[in-house]
């Protein structure tokens, strides 16, 4: 099953360290492939330094996308984190 | 315990860097010997890639193992909140980017292990560098850091560890990664200084949270220092002086303690009144710009926010953060601090940041351009959206909403009429606000000082900006360091300034307060009260020392020393008066002026 969203980054400061960590460990936890895609790059959700390199500053646009057995509670999970702006304070 | 060594440097040697972490310390220093690492490429022959990729992951391996020793061990409650740096960098070790690259580079290009990590690392730092925002960009320190551990274990170099030091010292490094940072021991580790680094970097900040003095960005301290030689590290001002004669020695032990007895001492006055001796209040706020400066200027004693900048919100975003986002951190300060108040100042930069279809960067004048309210103003989209969000806000605790930069009356009244838009908007859609929401402006140009009596009758209070107020007054620029030296508020031309603008304030019966930095330095502290400012607001770390002086001070004297302030005519003979003043009352917290 392939599911995919359109996600905004609001966290201020954008996918930094602490926000990259928190994401690849996330995406550790399920089986499923999982990319993430903004303009024109496309990365793996599992690959810290793809995250970091995409660098996404706060406003901009993500899509996630999730391939496999449990690709809709990845997805979940990973809107959650990026909605609550990765409980950044 | 100083330990001699024969060392040519001159006495009282000093290098200059950027203190990041006050504090003063006097000790033997220790070079922390951490040679960079160069990568040796070399051809292999196809027999021995094997060879080479096992050698390669046990290289990894052993990174980990290191790094999760390092996270194990820590213990300390400040540092624990920094771990998250230690995990980033064990993701990038088990990172295929990283480790499955390199692993092909081996097999395909025939090239030892030490090369082809090389290689991969140089890949990424080149993306890094491509990248706009200044903050993302700097992760790539992190990698380079990773890069850097994995070439020491395949050289089977042991890296000196800040865990080995075994007696009290001054650590002098070329950089200190997280991980060395994070294993520092305070016991035995005094102070630190490097050669690179900012005020923003890893280290400066775990420096203080662990409150160990610091200083950063000294370029050549490793190549000067040798082990063991006495050094002071001065954190305050940034200062790192070599080999002290006797006299440097004790001036800096004098300072030493008084800096650990006011730190100490001055904690006390936190939670004492803040009042004159004859009974004249004085209302001492913070100036604050994160969600998190609330704690401190509680424990500090601020008894409200005089000033939440509005701008950090903005800063590194894309797009500006829409009414939701402005809501929620504005409801979280007010309600932090309610009951007490808190002053919102709208947004306070150049529109550039935000629209990329103005292009500010050509104006040959930014600071007189378009900026602050004339920004909002001309954005008035942009303005209204941080207006209902700041009157959303006020119905969680008691606000007050504060217009910068403004030049007249006109500014002024096109500002109330956008709020008063936002707030019928918010009625009509049945949201509620706070019934009461007074309204002030930034005094600060040298036109809204000459109109203060008009401005006086259009708004509930008046907020002035020294830094500014001095700065467009006096047409001096104060990064410009030709002219740097003209920027004083003690010019005649400043004081009447003030006088003026509080003589308006009171003739209509409006507050007063001041929140540059004119506010926070107890020097100016008479003054300002002689002036019948009753608001002060200052980085909560001023806050006691400011009440300190206050608490000494009777109203009369400053109404005395302001009268007397005003007939003089030049900078030199006001700073003379005020510096033998202030010696003669508080002679232990205030120099005699140099004659």
């Amino acid at each position: 099953m392939v599911v995919s969203k359109e996600l905004l980054i609001v966290n201020r400061l954008g996918l930094h360290a602490r926000a990259a960590a928190q994401l690849v460990n996330t995406a550790n936890q399920f089986t499923s492939e999982i990319t993430i895609e903004k303009e024109f790059e496309q990365i793996n959700a599992k690959s810290i330094m793809g995250i970091l390199l995409l660098a996404a500053v706060c406003g901009s646009r993500i899509v996630v996308t999730a391939d496999g057995e449990d690709a809709e509670a990845a997805l979940m999970k990973i809107e959650e984190l990026v909605n609550d702006g990765f409980n950044e304070s | 315990m100083m330990v001699s060594t024969k060392v040519d440097i001159p006495q009282d040697t000093i290098l200059v860097g950027i203190g990041t972490s006050p504090g003063i310390a006097i000790g033997e220093s220790f070079s922390l010997h951490r040679p960079r690492m160069s990568a040796v490429p070399v051809p292999i022959h196809p027999d021995e890639v094997h060879a080479e990729v096992e050698q390669f992951l046990n290289a990894i391996q052993e990174a980990k193992n290191q790094l999760n020793e390092v996270r194990d061990n820590v213990t300390d409650q400040r540092l624990i909140d920094h771990l998250y740096i230690i995990d980033t960098h064990l993701l990038i070790l088990e990172d295929d980017a990283l480790v499955e690259e390199t692993i092909r580079t081996i097999e395909k290009n025939l090239l030892n292990a030490s090369g082809a990590l090389q290689q991969t690392i140089q890949k990424f730092q080149k993306i890094f560098d491509g990248i706009e925002d200044e903050y993302l960009r700097e992760r790539r320190s992190d990698v380079d850091a990773v890069g850097d551990r994995i070439q020491y274990n395949l050289a089977g170099e042991v890296r000196q560890s800040l865990k080995d030091v075994d007696r009290k010292v001054i650590v002098v490094a070329h950089d200190l990664s997280p991980a060395d940072t994070l294993q520092i021991d305070r016991d035995k580790i005094i102070a630190f200084v490097t050669d690179v680094g900012g005020r923003t970097s890893h280290t400066s900040i775990l420096a203080r949270s662990l409150g160990i003095p610091a200083i950063v960005g000294l370029e050549s301290a490793t190549s000067l220092v040798p082990r063991g030689v006495p050094v002071i590290v001065d954190g305050i001002n940034g200062n790192f002086i070599l080999n002290p004669s006797d006299a440097t020695f004790q001036e800096y032990l004098k300072k030493k303690q008084e800096y650990e007895y006011q730190s100490s001492s001055l904690l006390a006055y936190s939670q004492l009144e803040s009042v004159t001796k004859d009974g004249y209040k004085v209302r001492l706020n913070s100036n604050i710009e994160r969600p998190h400066d609330v704690t401190v200027s509680k424990e500090q004693g601020a008894q409200g926010i005089g000033l939440l900048r509005s701008e950090f919100l903005f800063m590194g975003c894309a797009a500006p953060p829409d009414e939701e986002a402005q809501y929620q951190f504005y409801r979280s300060v007010i309600e932090e601090m309610a009951p007490l108040p808190v002053t919102i100042r709208t947004l306070d930069v150049g529109g550039d940041k935000f629209v990329p279809e103005i292009n500010l960067t050509d104006e040959a004048n930014p600071v007189m351009g378009l900026r602050a309210i004339r920004f909002s103003l001309k954005e008035r989209t942009l303005f209204l959206v941080q207006l209902r969000a700041i009157l959303r806000a006020s119905f969680h605790g008691s606000t007050q909403i504060l217009f910068p930069m403004v030049t007249g009356v006109e500014e002024t009244r096109a500002c109330l009429s956008c709020l008063n838009e936002a707030r019928n908007q918010l009625l009509a859609e049945g949201i509620s606000i706070a019934e009461e929401l007074p309204v002030g402006v930034m005094i600060e140009t040298p036109s809204a000082v000459l109109v203060a009596d008009m401005l006086a009758k259009e708004v509930d209070f008046f907020s002035i900006g020294t830094n500014d107020l001095v700065q467009y007054c006096l047409a001096v620029d104060r990064g410009n360091e030709h002219v740097a030296y003209l920027f004083n508020p003690l010019h005649p031309a400043v004081l009447r300034s003030l006088k003026m603008i509080c003589t308006a304030a009171e003739k209509e019966n409006i507050p007063v307060s001041m929140c540059g930095e004119m506010a926070g330095d107890p020097f100016y502290t008479l003054i300002l009260i002689g002036l019948g400012i009753k608001e002060l607001s200052m980085s909560p770390f001023s806050i006691p020392r400011v009440k300190r002086v206050l608490r000494e001070f009777e109203r009369s004297e400053g109404l005395k020393l302001i009268e007397k302030l005003m007939m003089l005519s030049t900078v030199s003979d006001v700073t003379h008066y005020l510096e033998k003043e202030m010696f003669q009352k508080m002679p232990t917290l205030f120099t005699p002026p140099e004659i």
